[in-house]
């Protein structure tokens, strides 16, 4: 099953400044959907037209664990610079294609992916290409927030550098910590101690730090999965915030099972869903997220979202 | 407690009030409560005793020695009074050293591949069993072993306290390779996800993210590691053997240490015998100290353990 979704980049309109403003970027956040939607103008973009750069194109992926199918022939299209939520019942294989799209998946034992998966074009399963670098490219934030408990708040925003043994020098280590601590809306609460060990923070100033720590790789790439889900509703707000603000610079693939989180942040919307419990995960179909939310193409779709998912 | 319960009760629900009043322990069930309390409190005193008769014992015949002379001399043309244990602790230093010089990265690397990279498979299950062996042999057998071991290589009858080191190596490696196992396991496995997601190689992630993060409680494992063998006889009697003398030279000759010096001053008294008996007590004392003061460092390292145990 293949869904293709629009090129966020509107017709017409130039690549770059796709960026809000930024009093946009501080305003509530129900305003953000709608000029999310604008922003994506689901009139198709002319055939040549670039994409906007971190791109995903997901062609024919399969995913096992063991002989164990456990999402089935995913074709996708991710925007780049923009927020694409994975939503569907438990079970249904989200984690799963998110974890294959970084090759995370096959961390696991027994666990391997089939098909393609392209950032800008170029694809990260052929044959040859390092794994490790494919991450790199393409960070990943987990569920439960996961500081390094034996670094300091710098060391973990430093950790990608500093395991790869490339920490950098005291004045441009210093520069990337503030530079990266502001964009994840942390540098504030936490300028004072950096020092101090990532345990010492709340749930949801250590998730703000773990997305901190992705992008201080420079990824092109950042995939979250349920980030919100262990925190409560007002540091929810808070990533949610900064999950549309990095929008700007990356592209954001998340998965919740939030419909409103969904319908708030992401510019678009899959939903996965599978046929009975040990069927493999498939695709139902993908949109603006205005669309899935408004007029879903296929029923189910329309009943998981309004919570008659049987 | 249902004394109380029972009392405050009524205001509330005097149907319950009725319930846990009927239900108050009979007094035959209170007589076994209290029996079965006292058995336990008389167990555990019982296995106390033996710790303070030995402490006890140590203290009172061990302390009239503990002087300068013990440990700034060694028994070097010493008969009768006088003359230290300079040479056993330095032997014991040295040799200790050498076994976990030897021990701790076999162990640690024993662990890690254990951990991080077997999985379920064969060479890992093989491995288990070794250590599971290992971990029950006699200590004199693994003297014995090392005995055998240099006898081919240096000739027969070699003694060297690096045979003694070699021989203790065998006792430790099995308890550091079951502590750090267990430590490592502690680790999250998230941690180690979030490691490899920031685009690194899995060395570089146990490298920098998993012994960083286990550090306290593999510290923990090595020290105790230590203290398992620094009061190990057997062995060094069999390979290290026994001097009078200083001997700073792993490689080359007799090396004392404190077990074995304990064993010889209590087994050969010369005529002043009590002169023998004060040194092999003062001997004892120190040897239990040193124990103890390993014992207390390995301690002081579980806070953090524990604060991994929370996290998981
Ligand atoms: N480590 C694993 N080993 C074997 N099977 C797994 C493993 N992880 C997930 N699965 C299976 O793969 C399927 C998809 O799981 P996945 O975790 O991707 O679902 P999900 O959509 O993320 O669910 P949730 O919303 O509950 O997080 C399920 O059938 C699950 O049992
Ligand atoms: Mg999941």
């Amino acid at each position: 099953m293949t869904a293709t979704v629009p090129n966020p980049t509107a017709a017409g309109q130039p690549p770059a400044p796709t960026a809000p403003t930024e009093a946009a970027s501080l305003a509530p956040l129900a305003s953000l959907a709608p000029r999310a939607a604008e922003r994506l103008n689901p009139a198709a973009p002319a055939p040549g037209l670039p994409k906007a750069p971190g791109s995903m194109s997901i062609r024919d992926v399969s995913c096992y664990y063991g002989s164990h199918l456990a999402v089935a022939d995913v074709s996708l299209e991710i925007p780049g610079r923009a927020v694409t939520a994975f939503i569907g019942p438990s079970g249904c294989g989200k984690s799963t294609l998110l974890r294959a799209i970084n090759r995370m998946h096959e961390v696991i034992p027994g666990a391997r992916a089939e098909g393609t998966i392209a950032l800008d074009g170029a694809d990260l399963y052929s044959k040859g290409v390092d794994p490790v670098a494919v991450r790199s490219k393409v960070g990943m934030v987990f569920q439960k927030p996961n500081p390094f408990p034996a670094m300091s708040i710098k060391d973990n925003v430093l950790a990608g550098l500093i395991i790869r043994g490339a920490k950098p020098r005291a004045a441009a280590a210093d520069e990337l910590v503030e530079r990266c601590l502001v964009r994840a809306h942390l540098w504030e609460e936490v300028k004072d101690r950096l020092k101090k060990s990532g345990d010492s923070l709340s749930g949801g100033q250590q998730q703000r730090l773990c997305i901190a720590r992705a992008i201080a790789v420079q990824p092109d790439v950042v995939l979250m999965d349920e980030p919100c889900s262990a925190l409560d509703p007002i540091s929810t707000l808070a990533i949610e915030e900064l999950m549309r603000d990095l929008a700007r610079d990356y592209t954001v693939v998340v998965v919740t099972h939030n419909m409103a989180q969904a319908n708030r942040i992401s510019d678009i919307t899959a939903f996965f869903s599978l046929a009975r419990a040990g069927e493999p995960g498939r695709l139902v179909e993908a949109g603006l997220t205005a669309d899935i939310f408004s007029a879903p193409k296929v029923t189910a779709t329309r009943d998981y979202i309004d919570g008659r998912f049987g | 407690m249902t004394a109380t319960l029972t009392r405050q009760a009524p205001q509330h629900a005097p149907d319950a009030a009725a319930t846990l009043a009927a239900s108050t322990p009979s007094w035959s069930r209170r007589a076994k409560n209290r029996a079965a309390s006292a058995a336990v409190v008389a167990a555990v005193a019982l296995t106390a005793v033996p710790l303070a008769l030995v402490i006890w014992a140590a203290v009172e015949r061990g302390s009239a020695r503990l002087d300068l002379t013990l440990f700034t001399h060694s028994m070097r043309g010493v008969v009768g009074q006088g003359g230290g244990l300079l040479h056993a602790l330095t032997g014991t230093l040295i040799i200790t050293g050498a076994t976990a010089i030897i021990s701790i990265p076999l162990g640690l690397a024993a662990a890690i591949y254990l951990t991080e990279y077997a999985g379920g498979n064969k060479l890992a299950a093989i491995t288990r069993r070794a250590v599971d062996i290992m971990v029950s042999i006699p200590s004199i057998v693994a003297g014995l072993a090392a005995y055998a071991l240099f006898s081919l290589i240096l000739g027969p009858g070699t003694r060297s306290g690096l045979a003694g080191a070699v021989a203790l190596a065998m006792i430790m490696i099995p308890v550091v390779v079951r502590s750090s196992e267990e430590v490592l396991r502690l680790v999250p496995a998230d941690l180690r996800e979030a490691g490899l997601a920031l685009g690194s190689p899995r060395w570089r992630v146990i490298r920098k993210i998993v012994l960083p993060t286990a550090l306290p409680g593999l510290t923990a494992g090595a020290v105790l590691g230590v203290a398992r063998v620094i009061g190990e006889t057997a062995p060094l009697l069999l390979v290290a053997g026994f001097t009078d003398a200083m001997n700073y030279n792993l490689a080359d000759g007799r090396m004392a240490t404190l077990p074995v010096f304990i064993y010889t001053q209590w087994s050969s008294k010369g005529l002043d015998t009590a002169a023998y008996d004060q040194r092999a007590w003062a001997g004892a004392l120190v040897l239990m100290a040193v124990v103890v003061v390993l014992q207390l460092a390995a301690r002081a390292l579980p806070p953090q353990i524990a604060k991994l145990r929370r996290n998981r």
